[in-house]
Protein backbone atom coordinates (compact mmCIF):
# COMPACT_ATOMS: atom_id res chain seq x y z
CA UNK A 1 0.00 0.00 0.00
CA UNK A 2 3.06 2.19 1.22
CA UNK A 3 3.77 3.00 -2.91
CA UNK A 4 0.02 4.84 -3.20
CA UNK A 5 0.87 7.22 -0.69
CA UNK A 6 4.06 7.76 -1.39
CA UNK A 7 3.71 10.57 -4.21
CA UNK A 8 1.55 12.10 -1.85
CA UNK A 9 3.68 11.97 0.56
CA UNK A 10 6.33 13.31 -1.40
CA UNK A 11 4.78 16.44 -2.25
CA UNK A 12 3.81 16.83 0.95
CA UNK A 13 6.63 17.30 2.34
CA UNK A 14 8.06 19.15 -0.06
CA UNK A 15 4.82 21.35 0.20
CA UNK A 16 5.19 21.49 3.95
CA UNK A 17 9.34 22.18 3.42
CA UNK A 18 8.72 25.41 1.31
CA UNK A 19 6.24 26.97 2.89
CA UNK A 20 8.26 26.54 6.35
CA UNK A 21 11.35 28.09 4.48
CA UNK A 22 8.71 30.75 3.20
CA UNK A 23 7.99 31.74 6.76
CA UNK A 24 11.31 31.14 8.27
CA UNK A 25 12.36 33.63 5.87
CA UNK A 26 9.54 35.92 6.38
CA UNK A 27 10.16 36.18 10.20
CA UNK A 28 14.08 36.51 9.45
CA UNK A 29 13.00 40.11 7.06
CA UNK A 30 11.21 41.05 9.96
CA UNK A 31 13.01 41.22 12.40
CA UNK A 32 15.71 43.14 10.41
CA UNK A 33 13.25 45.29 9.43
CA UNK A 34 12.14 45.32 13.08
CA UNK A 35 16.35 46.21 14.21
CA UNK A 36 16.42 48.47 11.62
CA UNK A 37 14.13 50.73 13.56
CA UNK A 38 16.71 51.49 16.21
CA UNK A 39 20.12 52.97 17.05
CA UNK A 40 22.97 52.13 16.53
CA UNK A 41 23.11 52.85 12.66
CA UNK A 42 26.75 51.40 11.87
CA UNK A 43 27.03 53.90 8.84
CA UNK A 44 30.74 52.22 8.64
CA UNK A 45 29.92 48.99 8.06
CA UNK A 46 26.85 50.08 5.06
CA UNK A 47 29.77 51.48 3.16
CA UNK A 48 31.95 48.87 3.75
CA UNK A 49 29.32 46.48 2.13
CA UNK A 50 28.38 49.10 -0.43
CA UNK A 51 32.13 48.63 -1.21
CA UNK A 52 31.55 44.89 -1.01
CA UNK A 53 28.90 44.56 -3.37
CA UNK A 54 29.42 47.32 -5.18
CA UNK A 55 33.71 47.34 -6.28
CA UNK A 56 32.60 43.36 -6.45
CA UNK A 57 30.09 43.52 -9.43
CA UNK A 58 31.35 46.99 -10.95
CA UNK A 59 33.78 45.86 -14.15
CA UNK A 60 31.44 42.46 -14.71
CA UNK A 61 28.32 45.45 -15.24
CA UNK A 62 30.54 47.47 -17.29
CA UNK A 63 30.92 44.79 -19.25
CA UNK A 64 27.81 42.44 -19.43
CA UNK A 65 26.15 45.58 -20.08
CA UNK A 66 28.37 46.69 -23.12
CA UNK A 67 27.93 43.85 -24.75
CA UNK A 68 24.11 43.33 -23.71
CA UNK A 69 23.69 46.50 -25.26
CA UNK A 70 25.75 45.72 -28.29
CA UNK A 71 24.07 42.41 -29.13
CA UNK A 72 20.61 44.17 -28.71
CA UNK A 73 20.98 46.61 -31.39
CA UNK A 74 22.74 43.93 -33.61
CA UNK A 75 19.21 41.31 -33.21
CA UNK A 76 17.09 44.46 -33.32
CA UNK A 77 18.44 46.04 -36.35
CA UNK A 78 17.78 42.85 -38.51
CA UNK A 79 14.47 42.75 -37.23
CA UNK A 80 13.34 46.33 -37.54
CA UNK A 81 15.43 46.56 -41.46
CA UNK A 82 12.11 43.96 -42.26
CA UNK A 83 9.93 46.76 -41.28
CA UNK A 84 11.99 49.55 -42.60
CA UNK A 85 12.14 51.32 -38.96
CA UNK A 86 15.76 51.28 -38.15
CA UNK A 87 15.73 54.85 -37.09
CA UNK A 88 13.69 53.38 -34.17
CA UNK A 89 16.79 51.69 -33.11
CA UNK A 90 17.70 53.55 -30.38
CA UNK A 91 14.48 53.93 -28.43
CA UNK A 92 14.18 49.92 -28.72
CA UNK A 93 17.61 49.40 -27.13
CA UNK A 94 16.92 51.95 -24.88
CA UNK A 95 13.91 50.74 -23.32
CA UNK A 96 14.49 46.97 -23.30
CA UNK A 97 17.91 48.24 -21.42
CA UNK A 98 16.11 50.28 -19.17
CA UNK A 99 12.82 48.51 -18.53
CA UNK A 100 13.83 45.07 -18.14
CA UNK A 101 17.38 43.96 -19.27
CA UNK A 102 19.00 46.22 -16.98
CA UNK A 103 17.51 45.70 -13.78
CA UNK A 104 17.64 41.83 -14.19
CA UNK A 105 20.94 41.02 -15.73
CA UNK A 106 22.69 43.50 -13.23
CA UNK A 107 20.61 41.44 -10.97
CA UNK A 108 21.95 38.48 -11.97
CA UNK A 109 25.59 39.66 -11.89
CA UNK A 110 25.11 40.85 -8.44
CA UNK A 111 23.64 37.18 -7.46
CA UNK A 112 27.10 35.81 -9.07
CA UNK A 113 29.63 38.14 -7.83
CA UNK A 114 28.21 39.01 -4.00
CA UNK A 115 25.47 37.23 -3.30
CA UNK A 116 26.84 34.47 -3.33
CA UNK A 117 30.21 35.95 -1.23
CA UNK A 118 27.63 37.13 1.42
CA UNK A 119 26.13 33.69 1.82
CA UNK A 120 29.73 32.07 2.61
CA UNK A 121 30.75 34.93 4.42
CA UNK A 122 27.77 35.25 6.93
CA UNK A 123 27.91 31.28 6.77
CA UNK A 124 31.32 30.73 7.68
CA UNK A 125 30.90 33.14 10.75
CA UNK A 126 28.24 31.46 11.49
CA UNK A 127 29.96 27.92 11.71
CA UNK A 128 33.06 29.24 12.83
CA UNK A 129 30.76 30.50 16.16
CA UNK A 130 31.48 34.33 14.94
CA UNK A 131 28.04 35.12 14.63
CA UNK A 132 27.78 33.45 18.62
CA UNK A 133 30.63 35.16 19.62
CA UNK A 134 28.53 38.93 19.07
CA UNK A 135 25.42 37.18 20.83
CA UNK A 136 28.09 36.35 23.49
CA UNK A 137 29.09 40.24 23.96
CA UNK A 138 25.53 41.38 23.59
CA UNK A 139 25.91 42.88 20.25
CA UNK A 140 22.68 42.26 17.50
CA UNK A 141 23.93 40.34 14.55
CA UNK A 142 21.30 41.53 12.99
CA UNK A 143 22.96 44.86 13.38
CA UNK A 144 26.34 43.83 12.56
CA UNK A 145 25.61 41.64 9.53
CA UNK A 146 22.12 41.41 7.97
CA UNK A 147 21.06 45.23 8.31
CA UNK A 148 23.95 46.53 6.43
CA UNK A 149 24.01 43.95 3.76
CA UNK A 150 20.40 44.73 3.12
CA UNK A 151 20.85 48.54 3.00
CA UNK A 152 24.15 48.12 0.96
CA UNK A 153 21.84 46.27 -1.42
CA UNK A 154 19.50 48.37 -1.58
CA UNK A 155 21.47 51.40 -2.30
CA UNK A 156 23.74 49.74 -4.81
CA UNK A 157 21.54 47.58 -7.03
CA UNK A 158 19.76 51.00 -8.80
CA UNK A 159 23.69 52.48 -8.91
CA UNK A 160 24.90 49.38 -10.92
CA UNK A 161 21.78 48.79 -13.10
CA UNK A 162 22.46 52.87 -13.81
CA UNK A 163 25.99 51.56 -15.05
CA UNK A 164 24.75 48.86 -16.87
CA UNK A 165 22.05 51.06 -18.63
CA UNK A 166 24.13 53.97 -19.80
CA UNK A 167 27.20 51.68 -20.31
CA UNK A 168 24.54 49.51 -22.55
CA UNK A 169 23.27 52.47 -24.69
CA UNK A 170 26.12 53.12 -25.95
CA UNK A 171 26.90 49.81 -26.63
CA UNK A 172 24.83 50.08 -28.98
CA UNK A 173 25.56 53.31 -30.23
CA UNK A 174 28.95 51.39 -30.95
CA UNK A 175 27.11 48.90 -33.11
CA UNK A 176 24.06 50.93 -34.28
CA UNK A 177 25.77 53.88 -35.50
CA UNK A 178 29.40 52.25 -36.28
CA UNK A 179 28.63 50.17 -37.98
CA UNK A 180 25.00 49.95 -39.59
CA UNK A 181 25.39 53.62 -40.14
CA UNK A 182 22.44 54.83 -38.41
CA UNK A 183 22.99 58.83 -37.67
CA UNK A 184 23.82 59.58 -34.09
CA UNK A 185 21.24 61.91 -34.09
CA UNK A 186 18.29 59.40 -34.96
CA UNK A 187 19.54 57.62 -32.50
CA UNK A 188 19.44 59.77 -29.42
CA UNK A 189 16.88 61.62 -30.61
CA UNK A 190 14.87 58.70 -30.73
CA UNK A 191 15.73 57.96 -26.97
CA UNK A 192 14.92 61.21 -26.23
CA UNK A 193 11.46 61.18 -27.76
CA UNK A 194 10.38 58.08 -26.67
CA UNK A 195 12.04 57.39 -23.27
CA UNK A 196 10.01 58.71 -20.39
CA UNK A 197 9.90 59.04 -16.89
CA UNK A 198 8.23 56.45 -16.11
CA UNK A 199 10.07 53.67 -17.47
CA UNK A 200 12.95 54.89 -16.04
CA UNK A 201 11.02 54.61 -12.76
CA UNK A 202 9.98 51.05 -13.28
CA UNK A 203 13.38 50.04 -13.63
CA UNK A 204 14.78 51.61 -10.51
CA UNK A 205 11.62 50.14 -8.81
CA UNK A 206 12.67 46.62 -10.14
CA UNK A 207 16.06 47.30 -9.05
CA UNK A 208 15.21 48.36 -5.48
CA UNK A 209 13.28 44.94 -4.81
CA UNK A 210 16.03 42.97 -6.39
CA UNK A 211 18.26 44.46 -3.89
CA UNK A 212 16.34 43.49 -0.97
CA UNK A 213 15.63 40.46 -2.32
CA UNK A 214 19.09 39.24 -3.08
CA UNK A 215 20.40 40.47 -0.32
CA UNK A 216 17.69 38.93 2.18
CA UNK A 217 17.79 35.53 0.46
CA UNK A 218 21.66 35.45 0.21
CA UNK A 219 21.91 36.74 4.39
CA UNK A 220 19.00 34.20 5.50
CA UNK A 221 20.98 31.17 3.67
CA UNK A 222 24.37 32.09 5.41
CA UNK A 223 22.85 32.85 8.75
CA UNK A 224 21.05 29.25 8.49
CA UNK A 225 23.29 27.63 7.01
CA UNK A 226 24.52 23.65 7.72
CA UNK A 227 27.52 22.68 9.11
CA UNK A 228 30.62 22.41 8.07
CA UNK A 229 32.67 23.23 4.45
CA UNK A 230 29.86 20.96 3.01
CA UNK A 231 26.82 22.99 4.87
CA UNK A 232 28.55 26.17 3.48
CA UNK A 233 28.98 24.98 0.13
CA UNK A 234 25.50 23.76 -0.12
CA UNK A 235 23.94 27.38 1.37
CA UNK A 236 26.13 29.35 -1.19
CA UNK A 237 24.43 27.17 -4.41
CA UNK A 238 20.93 27.01 -3.09
CA UNK A 239 21.30 31.14 -2.52
CA UNK A 240 22.33 31.75 -5.58
CA UNK A 241 19.74 29.23 -7.82
CA UNK A 242 16.73 30.75 -5.17
CA UNK A 243 17.89 34.06 -5.21
CA UNK A 244 18.25 33.99 -9.26
CA UNK A 245 14.93 32.55 -9.71
CA UNK A 246 13.27 34.36 -7.66
CA UNK A 247 14.00 37.60 -9.18
CA UNK A 248 12.85 36.51 -12.26
CA UNK A 249 9.46 35.28 -11.07
CA UNK A 250 9.16 38.63 -9.32
CA UNK A 251 10.11 40.44 -12.22
CA UNK A 252 7.15 39.13 -14.04
CA UNK A 253 4.91 40.07 -11.47
CA UNK A 254 6.42 43.65 -11.06
CA UNK A 255 6.07 44.34 -14.51
CA UNK A 256 2.27 43.42 -14.87
CA UNK A 257 1.60 44.91 -12.16
CA UNK A 258 3.90 48.35 -13.27
CA UNK A 259 2.91 48.44 -17.04
CA UNK A 260 -0.99 48.12 -15.96
CA UNK B 1 26.52 33.08 41.25
CA UNK B 2 25.63 30.60 38.14
CA UNK B 3 23.03 28.20 38.75
CA UNK B 4 21.58 25.01 36.20
CA UNK B 5 18.71 23.12 37.49
CA UNK B 6 16.97 20.25 35.98
CA UNK B 7 18.37 21.10 31.87
CA UNK B 8 17.67 18.99 29.77
CA UNK B 9 18.73 18.98 25.54
CA UNK B 10 18.97 16.56 23.08
CA UNK B 11 19.90 16.71 19.26
CA UNK B 12 17.64 15.08 16.42
CA UNK B 13 16.53 12.68 19.41
CA UNK B 14 19.84 12.28 20.74
CA UNK B 15 19.98 12.90 24.46
CA UNK B 16 22.68 15.30 25.05
CA UNK B 17 22.05 16.67 28.86
CA UNK B 18 19.69 14.40 30.99
CA UNK B 19 19.26 16.75 34.16
CA UNK B 20 21.83 18.67 34.43
CA UNK B 21 21.77 20.31 38.32
CA UNK B 22 24.80 22.56 39.05
CA UNK B 23 25.82 25.52 40.87
CA UNK B 24 28.68 28.02 41.24
CA UNK B 25 28.87 30.43 44.19
CA UNK B 26 30.23 34.13 43.81
CA UNK B 27 33.76 34.72 42.73
CA UNK B 28 34.37 31.05 42.59
CA UNK B 29 35.43 28.50 39.65
CA UNK B 30 35.07 25.21 39.30
CA UNK B 31 36.31 22.93 36.89
CA UNK B 32 33.69 20.95 34.56
CA UNK B 33 35.55 17.44 33.34
CA UNK B 34 33.93 15.11 31.22
CA UNK B 35 34.66 13.10 27.98
CA UNK B 36 34.95 14.28 25.19
CA UNK B 37 31.80 14.87 23.03
CA UNK B 38 29.65 14.72 26.12
CA UNK B 39 27.55 17.92 25.87
CA UNK B 40 30.42 20.58 27.94
CA UNK B 41 30.32 23.25 24.95
CA UNK B 42 27.10 22.57 24.71
CA UNK B 43 26.08 23.38 28.85
CA UNK B 44 28.55 25.75 28.36
CA UNK B 45 26.43 27.82 25.16
CA UNK B 46 23.27 27.36 27.42
CA UNK B 47 24.08 28.71 30.13
CA UNK B 48 25.10 32.15 28.53
CA UNK B 49 22.08 31.73 26.39
CA UNK B 50 23.30 31.20 22.93
CA UNK B 51 21.37 27.66 22.78
CA UNK B 52 17.94 27.17 24.60
CA UNK B 53 17.54 24.06 26.58
CA UNK B 54 14.89 21.74 26.04
CA UNK B 55 13.43 21.91 29.69
CA UNK B 56 14.97 23.47 32.68
CA UNK B 57 16.71 26.67 33.37
CA UNK B 58 19.34 29.00 34.05
CA UNK B 59 19.96 31.48 36.37
CA UNK B 60 22.48 34.16 36.91
CA UNK B 61 22.44 36.22 40.24
CA UNK B 62 18.75 34.63 40.49
CA UNK B 63 17.58 35.69 37.23
CA UNK B 64 16.83 33.22 34.33
CA UNK B 65 18.60 33.86 31.19
CA UNK B 66 15.77 32.19 29.48
CA UNK B 67 12.75 34.07 30.36
CA UNK B 68 15.16 37.67 30.12
CA UNK B 69 14.38 40.08 27.58
CA UNK B 70 15.62 43.15 25.74
CA UNK B 71 17.65 45.30 27.94
CA UNK B 72 17.79 42.95 31.18
CA UNK B 73 19.02 40.26 28.79
CA UNK B 74 21.24 42.47 26.99
CA UNK B 75 22.80 43.98 30.69
CA UNK B 76 23.30 40.28 31.86
CA UNK B 77 24.94 39.35 29.10
CA UNK B 78 27.77 41.80 29.34
CA UNK B 79 28.53 40.85 32.56
CA UNK B 80 29.36 37.35 31.23
CA UNK B 81 32.05 36.77 29.05
CA UNK B 82 33.20 32.86 27.11
CA UNK B 83 36.21 31.80 25.59
CA UNK B 84 35.12 29.39 22.88
CA UNK B 85 36.64 26.30 22.18
CA UNK B 86 37.70 27.52 18.85
CA UNK B 87 38.50 30.86 19.74
CA UNK B 88 35.71 32.66 17.16
CA UNK B 89 37.91 35.47 16.23
CA UNK B 90 36.55 37.26 13.67
CA UNK B 91 38.72 36.37 11.19
CA UNK B 92 37.91 39.69 9.22
CA UNK B 93 39.76 41.47 11.36
CA UNK B 94 43.60 41.86 12.96
CA UNK B 95 44.22 40.46 16.06
CA UNK B 96 44.46 43.72 17.50
CA UNK B 97 40.96 44.76 16.05
CA UNK B 98 39.76 42.09 17.51
CA UNK B 99 40.48 42.66 20.77
CA UNK B 100 39.90 46.50 20.38
CA UNK B 101 36.22 46.11 18.93
CA UNK B 102 34.30 44.65 22.12
CA UNK B 103 36.22 48.15 23.93
CA UNK B 104 34.96 50.19 20.37
CA UNK B 105 31.07 48.51 20.34
CA UNK B 106 30.18 48.84 24.22
CA UNK B 107 32.63 51.28 25.96
CA UNK B 108 33.17 54.91 25.33
CA UNK B 109 36.54 54.33 25.67
CA UNK B 110 38.88 57.03 23.19
CA UNK B 111 40.82 55.83 20.48
CA UNK B 112 43.99 56.10 22.67
CA UNK B 113 42.82 54.59 25.72
CA UNK B 114 42.17 51.59 23.78
CA UNK B 115 44.95 51.09 22.02
CA UNK B 116 47.12 50.87 25.18
CA UNK B 117 44.46 48.67 26.80
CA UNK B 118 44.81 46.59 23.70
CA UNK B 119 48.95 46.45 23.88
CA UNK B 120 48.57 45.55 27.45
CA UNK B 121 46.53 42.75 27.12
CA UNK B 122 47.87 41.36 24.34
CA UNK B 123 51.71 41.50 26.73
CA UNK B 124 49.60 39.85 29.14
CA UNK B 125 49.28 36.84 26.90
CA UNK B 126 52.00 37.16 25.71
CA UNK B 127 51.23 38.25 22.37
CA UNK B 128 53.26 41.23 21.38
CA UNK B 129 54.43 41.92 18.59
CA UNK B 130 51.25 39.98 16.55
CA UNK B 131 48.60 42.54 16.67
CA UNK B 132 48.76 43.45 12.63
CA UNK B 133 48.41 39.40 11.76
CA UNK B 134 44.93 38.41 10.99
CA UNK B 135 43.69 35.28 12.76
CA UNK B 136 44.85 32.95 9.66
CA UNK B 137 47.69 33.98 9.89
CA UNK B 138 48.63 32.51 13.54
CA UNK B 139 48.60 29.41 15.43
CA UNK B 140 45.72 27.41 17.25
CA UNK B 141 47.43 28.20 20.19
CA UNK B 142 47.81 31.84 19.99
CA UNK B 143 44.04 32.03 18.36
CA UNK B 144 43.72 30.59 21.89
CA UNK B 145 45.46 33.37 23.53
CA UNK B 146 43.84 36.27 21.78
CA UNK B 147 40.45 34.61 22.24
CA UNK B 148 41.37 34.92 26.24
CA UNK B 149 42.44 38.22 25.57
CA UNK B 150 39.17 39.17 24.18
CA UNK B 151 36.97 37.99 26.75
CA UNK B 152 39.31 39.60 29.56
CA UNK B 153 39.72 42.74 28.16
CA UNK B 154 35.86 43.75 29.21
CA UNK B 155 36.57 42.97 32.83
CA UNK B 156 33.53 40.20 33.26
CA UNK B 157 32.07 38.98 36.36
CA UNK B 158 31.31 35.86 34.52
CA UNK B 159 33.73 33.83 32.37
CA UNK B 160 33.20 30.71 31.00
CA UNK B 161 36.60 29.30 29.61
CA UNK B 162 35.68 26.42 27.14
CA UNK B 163 39.39 24.39 26.82
CA UNK B 164 41.73 27.29 27.36
CA UNK B 165 44.74 25.75 27.45
CA UNK B 166 43.94 22.65 25.19
CA UNK B 167 46.29 22.49 22.28
CA UNK B 168 48.74 24.64 23.58
CA UNK B 169 52.44 23.39 24.74
CA UNK B 170 53.09 22.89 28.23
CA UNK B 171 54.91 26.11 29.15
CA UNK B 172 52.10 28.44 27.70
CA UNK B 173 49.40 26.37 29.30
CA UNK B 174 51.20 26.69 32.71
CA UNK B 175 51.32 30.98 31.80
CA UNK B 176 47.62 30.56 30.79
CA UNK B 177 46.36 29.08 33.52
CA UNK B 178 48.29 31.30 35.58
CA UNK B 179 46.78 34.09 34.09
CA UNK B 180 43.43 33.19 34.65
CA UNK B 181 44.31 32.52 38.47
CA UNK B 182 45.61 35.99 38.70
CA UNK B 183 42.56 37.36 36.95
CA UNK B 184 40.28 36.05 39.22
CA UNK B 185 42.23 37.34 41.52
CA UNK B 186 42.13 40.90 41.07
CA UNK B 187 38.70 40.99 39.02
CA UNK B 188 36.79 38.15 41.45
CA UNK B 189 34.93 36.77 38.58
CA UNK B 190 32.95 33.43 38.58
CA UNK B 191 34.61 30.99 36.22
CA UNK B 192 33.10 27.77 34.71
CA UNK B 193 36.05 26.08 33.67
CA UNK B 194 35.67 23.45 30.88
CA UNK B 195 39.27 21.73 30.90
CA UNK B 196 41.05 17.66 30.10
CA UNK B 197 44.06 18.92 32.06
CA UNK B 198 44.07 16.87 34.49
CA UNK B 199 45.26 17.41 37.29
CA UNK B 200 46.49 20.67 36.90
CA UNK B 201 43.70 22.26 37.09
CA UNK B 202 42.91 20.64 40.52
CA UNK B 203 45.27 23.37 41.98
CA UNK B 204 43.71 26.01 40.78
CA UNK B 205 40.17 26.00 41.03
CA UNK B 206 37.66 25.89 44.18
CA UNK B 207 35.52 22.90 42.93
CA UNK B 208 35.43 20.16 40.37
CA UNK B 209 32.69 18.73 38.37
CA UNK B 210 31.93 15.85 36.52
CA UNK B 211 29.72 15.36 33.57
CA UNK B 212 28.78 11.95 32.75
CA UNK B 213 25.95 10.44 30.61
CA UNK B 214 24.12 13.57 30.45
CA UNK B 215 24.27 14.30 34.43
CA UNK B 216 26.24 15.64 37.17
CA UNK B 217 27.90 12.49 38.92
CA UNK B 218 30.08 13.99 40.91
CA UNK B 219 30.29 17.62 42.30
CA UNK B 220 32.97 18.53 44.94
CA UNK B 221 36.18 20.64 45.94
CA UNK B 222 39.46 18.75 43.99
CA UNK B 223 41.19 17.07 46.85
CA UNK B 224 37.20 14.99 47.08
CA UNK B 225 37.30 14.19 43.23
CA UNK B 226 41.17 13.26 43.57
CA UNK B 227 39.87 10.94 46.11
CA UNK B 228 37.21 9.61 45.18
CA UNK B 229 36.13 6.13 45.59
CA UNK B 230 33.91 6.22 42.73
CA UNK B 231 35.17 3.94 40.26
CA UNK B 232 34.09 6.25 37.01
CA UNK B 233 35.53 9.06 38.57
CA UNK B 234 38.66 7.80 39.21
CA UNK B 235 39.19 5.91 35.74
CA UNK B 236 38.55 9.22 34.27
CA UNK B 237 40.85 11.45 35.89
CA UNK B 238 44.28 8.52 35.96
CA UNK B 239 42.90 7.67 31.92
CA UNK B 240 42.68 4.27 32.79
CA UNK B 241 41.13 2.16 29.87
CA UNK B 242 39.90 -0.85 31.84
CA UNK B 243 36.90 0.43 34.25
CA UNK B 244 33.47 1.25 33.70
CA UNK B 245 34.07 3.75 30.66
CA UNK B 246 34.11 2.19 28.08
CA UNK B 247 34.82 3.79 24.69
CA UNK B 248 32.90 3.35 21.65
N1 LIG C 1 24.45 22.32 17.01
C1 LIG C 1 24.44 21.00 17.18
N2 LIG C 1 23.62 20.22 16.44
C2 LIG C 1 23.58 18.89 16.62
N3 LIG C 1 24.31 18.23 17.51
C3 LIG C 1 25.15 18.94 18.27
C4 LIG C 1 25.26 20.36 18.15
N4 LIG C 1 26.17 20.81 19.04
C5 LIG C 1 26.62 19.71 19.68
N5 LIG C 1 26.01 18.59 19.23
C6 LIG C 1 26.23 17.23 19.76
O1 LIG C 1 26.21 17.29 21.15
C7 LIG C 1 27.19 16.46 21.71
C8 LIG C 1 28.04 17.23 22.68
O2 LIG C 1 28.86 18.16 22.01
P1 LIG C 1 29.86 19.13 22.77
O3 LIG C 1 30.48 19.99 21.75
O4 LIG C 1 29.14 19.80 23.88
O5 LIG C 1 30.93 18.13 23.35
P2 LIG C 1 32.11 18.46 24.36
O6 LIG C 1 31.79 17.78 25.64
O7 LIG C 1 32.35 19.92 24.41
O8 LIG C 1 33.33 17.71 23.67
P3 LIG C 1 34.87 18.17 23.54
O9 LIG C 1 35.52 17.88 24.85
O10 LIG C 1 35.40 17.29 22.47
O11 LIG C 1 34.86 19.60 23.16
C9 LIG C 1 27.99 15.87 20.56
O12 LIG C 1 27.59 14.53 20.40
C10 LIG C 1 27.57 16.67 19.36
O13 LIG C 1 27.47 15.82 18.26
MG1 LIG D 1 33.72 21.17 23.66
Amino acid sequence: MNWIFAPFKFFGSITHRFIRELGRMGCFFAESLFWMAFPPYLMQRIVRRIHFIGVKTSSVIVLTGAFTGMVMALQVYYVLVKFGAEASLGPVVALSLIRELGPVISALMVIGCAGSALTAEIGIMRITEQIDALDAMALNPYKYLIIPSLLAGVISLPLLNAIFVTVGVFGGYAVGVGLMGISSGTYFGGIRDFVEAKDILEGIYKSLSFGVLITLISCYKGYYTGYGAEGVSKATTQAVVLSSVTILVWDYFMTSILVT
Amino acid sequence: MIEVVDLYKSFNDHPVLKGINLRVDEGKTLALIGGSGKGKSVLLKIIIGLMRPDRGKVLIDNQDIGRLRGKALKRLKERCGIVFQGGALFDSLTVFENIAFPLEEKTRMKASQIRDTVMRELARVGLSGSETKYPAEISGGMKKRVALARCLVMNPEIVLFDEPTTGLDPLIGKAIHKLIRECQKSLNFTAIIVTHEIPAIFSMVDRVAMLFDGKILAEGTPGEIETTKDPVIHQFIHGELEGPITIQ
